[in-house]
């Protein structure tokens, strides 16, 4: 780091103690975790477009496989429902992945020709049944139990924590898969099919009832943090606040953040750590031989698609870390919520912004992008407040215009993602070795 | 008999709602797949250029409509259309001014024009739900049917009824004037030809004398015509809300890529190809397999090989297929 580069961190920083002394300290403690989250989900996109030069807008996907890992960890297991359907929803699953690994070696085992088109669309139609007939009975059956309360099979009542690695492991192995079909095709195709996966993703989560109660939501999820009301009931906590000139209830709720906060930035330490180190070794150079010359690098027997594949897996992996942990403080998986505009193009435009190919620009970009992302809406507020100030009291124009302040948020980003662009498309903090990604000879 | 209602029951909810839903993908298709041919790089912003042509369009429609102005039983929106495309080819060539121009003097590489295009998407997305808000409109009037299920049954004696809707019959007639005056022009005139000159060839088609700024112009032009009409038939047909439009944009790179990114011809191939998949794989087959089959094999399921909300893993399944199979699409397209 230059100190240039310090000094936008201390930049930030100060817009968040801003934000501290101005609105409120319990908003900057929220805007520094988000940010904190989102710097991590930064990181991850960073590795795939900054090192690898790949271009993934699925993001979206990857974190809501880390917001299911926190549900099918931490909650206890639904003794009644695993009872009723579990084994024959596994058998189910199980059916379905041998039908298309059974694929796969018919394809690569029989000679090309009409005989292999015919029988491996018979296998598919076929495994397609079995599959439905083995799952749906499951299914039903686990859905039919106490629908109000679950109707899931639950997680395996883990400590939360645990989610988040695991939230990984399952945003590697969809990583795996799509990367498996949809890596060396063009950068474009790529594209368009991590879109599609991400919304396949959600829409599983959306329908798939029996694994995370789908759009009834599941709330309640275990904390790796203490809970406001016992704090607010133990003597010690209040002595100390009061001590502190600190109203009990303000008290609890900014100590509970302050805990995220610092196991947030411990992960963020830990993968900026590793990153770092990664760049700079002898992988990172070939990563990056590999992005600003895949010819060359292939001619110097670099396994270019292997290597993709890596650093895809290894992207998504920390995208669907940066889910968990969301999940993990929102307390509830709400697959409802999950927007592409706001999970995919946002983490884009943080990493545009702060310097692709540089980790302390991903980084910046996160917490900065995500500030003014909470910080449009009412400077919005104010700025139409003044645009209309002339207009009479109850002019429609006037109320159509201070309703619509919210949609601003979306506008500011694409003015800012284009100047950027246009004006210091190396973003803040420019990558210092090499080439830029999206300019190779 | 039997057989007569099993067809009309398909007819009914398969045939004619994807025919509707194919043309209106395929008119979408056709503009990035355009955009591609020409531009060189795939638009993310296509689906929300349509959006903001049908939003144009609808705040003209009810401009027309509080005027008392309609067009009987066709819907009012017919006559706003021009203004729309109008006002979206006059977006579309600042934001060509603006944003992209300076990209193509620079001679950046596709992906680079693909993030400006994701900023341009925020900016339109902003900008339409700043506008007519992120809700649902409905701005369909006139007549309702052109053929409606009472009618049918009186006439055909049929059991079930068949049902073509007004806005399924505009859908299907503009689509195709549009179709065949698109085609005519890339084949027929000069300045059609110096645009397929143009994406065939660039370095030749510039030696001989093509102004490229002008090609390009033309092509905006078309493209928000093009993007107008399919989002405003697509808004008749079913509502128009904006958060919907974003998501359009994958069936429709899905069709254009299906049928061969650039290759106009393959784009109308494949948004029928989305559009019949779609429909068919999401539809309950019980009624149309009750008539068909003996009532001892009668099933008892609906047959619904998957629920409507995975329709995207539809578009998104045939891609892939194709994209493993036949990278170029079903039409060779180009592999820039």
């Amino acid at each position: 780091m230059t100190r240039r580069d310090a000094m936008l961190f201390v930049l930030v920083a100060l817009l968040m103690l801003g934000t501290g002394f101005v609105q409120s300290w319990n908003t900057a403690l929220q805007i520094l975790n988000m940010g904190l989250i989102s710097a991590v989900m930064a990181l991850g996109v960073n590795m795939q477009w900054g090192y690898a030069g790949l271009f993934n807008v699925g993001v979206m996907g990857f974190v809501a496989l880390g917001g299911l890992a926190v549900v099918v960890t931490s909650v206890p297991p639904v003794g009644a429902a695993w009872a009723a359907g579990g084994l024959r929803v596994l058998l189910g699953l199980a059916t379905g992945a041998g039908v298309i690994a059974g694929a796969v070696m018919l394809w690569k085992r029989m000679a090309a020709g009409r005989a292999r088109a015919l029988a491996m669309l018979g296998w598919l139609v076929a495994g397609f049944f079995v599959f439905r007939w083995v799952f749906d009975a499951g299914v039903a059956a686990v859905e039919a139990v106490d629908p109000a309360a679950t109707g899931y099979l639950g997680g395996l009542g883990l400590p939360v924590l645990m989610a988040w690695p695991v939230g990984g492991l399952l945003a590697a192995v969809a990583a795996w898969a799509i990367g498996k079909t949809a890596l060396g095709l063009r950068s474009d195709y790529l594209a368009i099919a991590t879109l599609g996966i991400a919304e396949i993703v959600i829409a599983v989560l959306k329908n798939e009832d029996w694994l995370s109660r789908g759009v009834k939501n599941v709330a309640g999820l275990p904390r790796p943090v203490p809970y406001e009301i016992n704090l607010q009931n133990s003597d010690a906590f209040v002595a100390r606040a009061q001590a502190l000139g600190l109203d009990p209830v303000i008290a609890s709720s900014l100590f509970v953040k302050l805990c995220y906060a610092g196991l947030f930035l411990a992960v963020l330490l830990i993968l900026i750590w590793l990153s770092e180190k990664a760049l700079r070794s002898p992988w990172g150079r070939m990563m990056r031989a590999i992005r600003d010359n895949e010819t060359a690098a292939e001619a110097m027997g670099k396994d270019v698609t292997r290597r993709h594949l890596q650093v895809f897996i290894l992207g998504s992996a920390v995208c669907g870390i940066a889910g968990a942990m969301m999940t993990t403080m929102d307390g509830l998986l709400t697959p409802g919520t999950y927007q592409p505009l706001r999970y995919t193009f946002l983490i884009w435009v943080m990493v545009i912004v702060g310097g692709s190919g540089n980790n302390w620009g991903a980084v910046l970009g996160g917490f900065l992008i995500w500030f003014c992302w909470v910080q449009v809406e009412p400077l919005g507020q104010l700025l139409m407040q003044g645009i209309t100030w002339p207009l009479p009291a109850d002019s429609a124009l006037k109320a159509h215009l201070l309703d619509s302040v919210a949609h601003m948020r979306l506008l500011t980003m694409g003015v800012i993602l284009l100047v950027v662009l246009r004006f210091s498309p190396r973003g803040l903090i420019p990558e210092r070795h090499g080439h830029r990604p999206g300019h190779r000879g | 008999m039997e057989f007569l209602n099993a067809a009309v029951v398909l007819a009914n909810f398969v045939l004619i709602p994807a025919t509707a839903y194919g043309a209106q993908l395929a008119l979408g298709a056709l503009g990035v797949t355009l955009i591609y041919g020409i531009l060189r790089f795939s638009n993310f912003a296509h689906g929300d250029t349509m959006a903001f042509g049908t939003m144009v369009t609808i705040l003209v429609t009810w401009w027309l409509q509080s005027l008392g102005i309609g067009l009987g039983p066709l819907p009012t929106a017919l006559l706003a259309l021009p203004v729309g495309i109008a006002a979206t080819a006059a977006m579309l060539l600042v934001t060509d001014r603006v944003v992209f121009r300076f990209y193509r003097k620079q001679k950046a590489v596709p992906v680079t024009l693909v993030i400006v295009s994701i900023g341009v998407m925020f900016i339109l997305n902003g900008l339409v739900r700043f506008i007519i808000g992120p809700d649902d409109q409905r701005f369909a009037d006139g007549a309702r049917f052109i053929v409606n299920v009472r009618d049918f049954e009186a006439w055909s004696g049929l059991q079930e009824g068949l049902a073509i809707r007004t806005t399924q019959g505009i859908t299907l007639v503009t689509a195709v004037i549009t179709v065949a005056l698109l085609f005519w022009f890339l084949n027929h005139t000069r300045t059609g030809k110096s645009m397929r000159a143009f994406s065939d060839n660039e370095d030749l088609a510039l030696l001989s004398g093509i102004n490229p700024e002008r090609v390009v112009t033309i092509t905006w032009i078309i493209v928000a015509a093009l993007a107008t009409i399919a989002g405003v038939l697509y808004g008749l047909d079913k509502s128009f809300k904006p958060f919907t439009y974003f998501q359009l944009l994958l069936p429709i790179f899905a069709a254009a890529i299906v049928g061969g990114l650039g290759n106009p011809l393959g784009a109308i191939a494949g948004g029928f190809v989305i559009a019949y998949s779609e429909v068919a794989v999401t539809y309950a087959f019980k009624k149309v397999l009750g008539y068909l089959l003996p009532d001892r094999l009668e099933p008892d399921g609906l047959v619904q090989l998957l629920s409507t909300d995975y329709k995207f893993a539809v578009s998104f399944a045939i891609l892939v297929i194709v994209l493993l199979f036949r990278p170029t699409g079903l039409f060779r397209g180009k592999s820039v």
